[in-house]
């Protein structure tokens, strides 16, 4: 009674401000939904607002060496989007993602795919063992493969031997590509496979039924009938998979200490904002860099929802 | 029935506030207390002393820090291991920028000092009693921690540069030790010959610093720089860089010499099995080595003076070595001047830094000892290689001038012997490329480049 009465109420008091006795329930209860939000906006505003306005302000003032620190306005954002190590990095993190998101992709669809089909022990036993990998820290992983990699303490040299071949170095600067796409799809693959698998358990099983009937085949409802209808979850992992790769530092970072040659100090943006910081000291510039890259980040994300707003279930 | 409900609603804000209040305070704890005891890896023996705190990565620091402690009552020293080289230089660099958390006493390798006194984070100990000091180190260490009046840190040990061979594998393949870089390169190519199957010795890409150090030796001296002015010269591709760089370019160019990175796990395991038949170290080299698991069991390693080139006037170099200067941020500069200045101030320190950790004292009162010179190194199957080696090594350096951003040079030196062996440039555009990337970066730190 009280409940329909005050929702009749709210509603009448959005389109009359006379009903002042509905309107001030519904402002107490506003008022309780603001104090219990009052811890987690506290912990927003000290842990991430400020610290992204003190960055923003750093990146406004430059400091040299010789002369110190003067404010500088958007110089050093010029500086940043002419700086060839910078669009360098873009580049290559570009590339990453062109590589990298349709492997992790379609590995994460086909795994999900046919487990989603089998239904034996046999299919949760993998499931598990396909998201094993992203339950291991980013950095133990990379240290891992870093280890794997390695001529003398990796597999690869005996394996390559048996058949007689050299194993190739895998962390010389023109294989160390393929080796991070690898180290991140095995990781992060069965992080997505559990995604896609989840949108593919909530697909009422009579679309099937009616298929079968229609005389389709596995293959074509896998791929006409599950695939679309799980086009928000794949829209959302690419989301993910963008933002992240677009970000990409971890491997890098650990992987630089067994391959400087091959890893310089500005192979991705963010590993040069972190070399910039805490190797050179150069902590204005490199809050600028994080912007820059948090800015292409964004601009690259918006762009890809907007192109796949109809199929992304955002919009309703 | 509102009346009780809405009182339920009440109590239950309580425990909310409560708990928010509890975890602000727990937030908000860290900020002002001094460093607690609990916080260092000694013990602290005398309570309600000024405590200095301390940073540094030698081996067996425990000990110096102990007999420290144990012999002062006025004072203690609170030491931890942040880290090795680049790790603790990173930490200490964040904390001097935040303004807090830096240690009063930092250890840091001499060639990196200049990146820390332009940005005045090190006080003078002159003031403190250093300037005094000056008869009791070697003149190239002094030099490297002095600029005109002011003594930015206190000199510890050095890292000057012999050759460390194994003489088994010399004796197995029957070839000569080399006393010069000719030699060496002869040598590199017998080894291989007689079917040797490793390498005479690794030219890492990724370590700079020996790269500078075996141009020194034929005199030359890139950068020119000192913290009171704005100007800095930098001509690094001259023709003795060239030379230089190019004898090694063509060793690895023949394959008679490895390229692995160096420091990784797979290098470490190459010098203890035999991979690479010598090293040419510095004087912690030996240290080095000695604490690297699964060596060689049969490995017969000697130390030999450091290859020579031809006609040329002998010169001695160095790698590394390190000091302790005094932080800004230190509450108490005397007393921390004072502990940088005893910590390894006293035979008995040294005692233990020299055969625990087999550091190489600068300290004249050790250094020019008999102890020290007739000491017998187990590792070299009693070979005194202070005598031979290291002590006439020592004496004929004369200091390095190293540019305030080093570390910006050593990850462009990187970068460019990388793409020296695998090819892409040789000796000669290798250093022009790093004399035009580190000149640009000169100036974009308003430094005003000249030759």
């Amino acid at each position: 009674m009280t409940t329909t009465s005050t929702t009749a109420g709210a509603e009448r008091a959005t389109s009359s401000p006379h009903r002042t006795r509905s309107g001030r329930i519904e402002r107490n209860r506003q008022r309780w939904g603001w104090f219990f939000l009052t811890p987690f906006a506290l912990i927003f505003l000290v842990l991430l607002v400020v610290p992204l306005g003190y960055a923003f302000w750093m990146s406004l003032h430059t400091s040299t060496l010789a002369a110190g620190e003067s404010f500088t306005g958007l110089a050093n954002y010029e500086r940043a989007f002419t700086d060839p190590l910078f669009l360098g990095g873009l580049t290559r993190v570009g590339a990453f993602v062109a590589v990298m998101v349709p492997i992790q992709l379609g590995v994460a669809l086909a795994a999900a795919l046919v487990l989603d089909t089998l239904a034996t022990r046999l299919s949760r036993f993998s499931r598990l063992m396909i998201f094993v990998p992203y339950a291991v820290p980013g950095m133990i992983g990379a240290l891992m493969w870093g280890f794997l990699y390695s001529p003398r303490f990796g597999p690869a040299t005996d394996l390559f031997g048996l058949v007689g071949a050299t194993a190739p170095d895998f962390l010389a600067p023109g294989t160390v590509f393929g080796s991070l796409v690898n180290i991140v799809t095995w990781q992060w693959s069965g992080y997505y496979m559990i995604i896609i698998y989840a949108a593919l358990r909530g697909i009422d099983p009579s679309l099937y039924e009616a298929a079968r009937i229609d005389g389709a085949s596995g293959r074509q409802i896998a791929l006409r009938i599950k695939v679309p209808m799980i086009s928000a979850a794949l829209v959302m992992v690419v989301v993910f998979a963008l933002i992240g790769t677009l970000q990409f530092f971890t491997e890098p970072s650990i992987l630089s200490n067994v391959a400087a040659g091959a890893i310089p100090v500005h192979y991705t943006p963010n590993l040069y904002a972190y070399g910039l910081a805490f190797s050179y000291q150069q902590f204005n510039y490199a809050s600028t860099i994080s912007f820059a890259l948090g800015v292409i980040v964004f601009a690259f994300s918006y762009l890809f929802l907007f192109i796949t707003r109809k199929r992304s279930g955002l919009n309703s | 029935m509102q009346m009780t409900r809405r009182a339920g609603r009440r109590a239950a804000v309580v425990p909310v506030v409560l708990g928010a209040a509890m975890v602000l305070a727990a937030c908000g704890d860290g900020g002002g207390e001094e460093t607690s005891a609990a916080s260092c890896t000694n013990t602290i023996m005398v309570e309600d002393v000024p405590v200095v705190t301390v940073w540094a990565w030698y081996p067996a620091m425990e000990q110096v820090v102990d007999y420290f402690n144990e012999n002062n009552d006025d004072v203690q020293a609170c030491w931890t291991n942040a880290g090795q080289g680049g790790d603790a230089y990173q930490a200490f660099s964040t904390a001097l920028e935040a303004g807090s958390g830096a240690p009063d006493v930092m250890m840091i390798e001499a060639e990196f000092l200049g990146q820390y006194t332009i940005r005045e984070a090190l006080v003078d100990l002159a003031p403190y009693g250093a300037a005094e000091l000056e008869g009791e180190y070697t003149e190239g260490a002094w030099a490297d921690v002095t600029e005109a009046e002011a003594v930015y840190a206190i000199p510890v040990d050095g890292g000057p540069m012999g050759l460390l061979y194994r003489q088994d594998i010399f004796d197995e393949y029957g070839v000569a030790v080399p006393t010069t870089w000719e030699e060496f390169a002869t040598a590199a190519q017998q080894l291989k010959d007689a079917g040797y199957d490793g390498y005479i010795t690794n030219f890492a890409p990724n370590w700079w610093a020996f790269v500078q150090a075996m141009a020194a030796q034929l005199g030359w001296q890139p950068f020119t720089y000192d913290s009171a002015s704005t100007e800095i010269g930098i001509d690094i591709a001259t023709p003795e860089a060239i030379q230089v760089l190019s004898y090694w370019e063509d060793l690895v160019d023949r394959d008679l010499v490895a390229t692995d990175e160096a420091f990784t796990a797979d290098y470490n395991a190459s010098l203890v099995d035999g991979t690479y038949a010598s090293y040419v170290a510095a004087a912690w080299g030996p240290g080095y080595l000695e604490g690297l698991s699964d060596a060689d069991a049969d490995a017969v390693w000697r130390a030999a003076p450091l290859p020579q080139w031809e006609g040329q006037e002998p010169r001695d170099v160095n790698i590394g070595g390190s000091t302790f200067a005094v932080s800004e941020q230190a509450e108490n500069p005397e007393l921390a001047a004072r502990v940088a200045m005893d910590l390894f101030g006293t035979e008995e320190a040294w005692r233990i830094g020299i055969e625990e950790a087999a550091l190489f004292p600068l300290w004249t009162p050790v250094l020019e000892s008999d102890y020290f010179a007739d000491l017998e190194y187990p590792f070299f199957d009693g070979q005194q290689i202070n005598k031979d080696v290291f002590l006439d090594a020592a004496a004929g350096y004369e200091g390095f001038t190293t540019p305030p951003f080093l570390t910006y040079v050593y990850d462009q030196g990187t970068e460019q012997l990388t793409a020296l062996v695998e090819g892409q440039v040789d000796a000669e555009q290798a250093l022009t490329n790093l004399e035009q990337d580190v000149g640009a970066y000169a100036e974009s730190q308003a430094f005003t480049v000249t030759e």
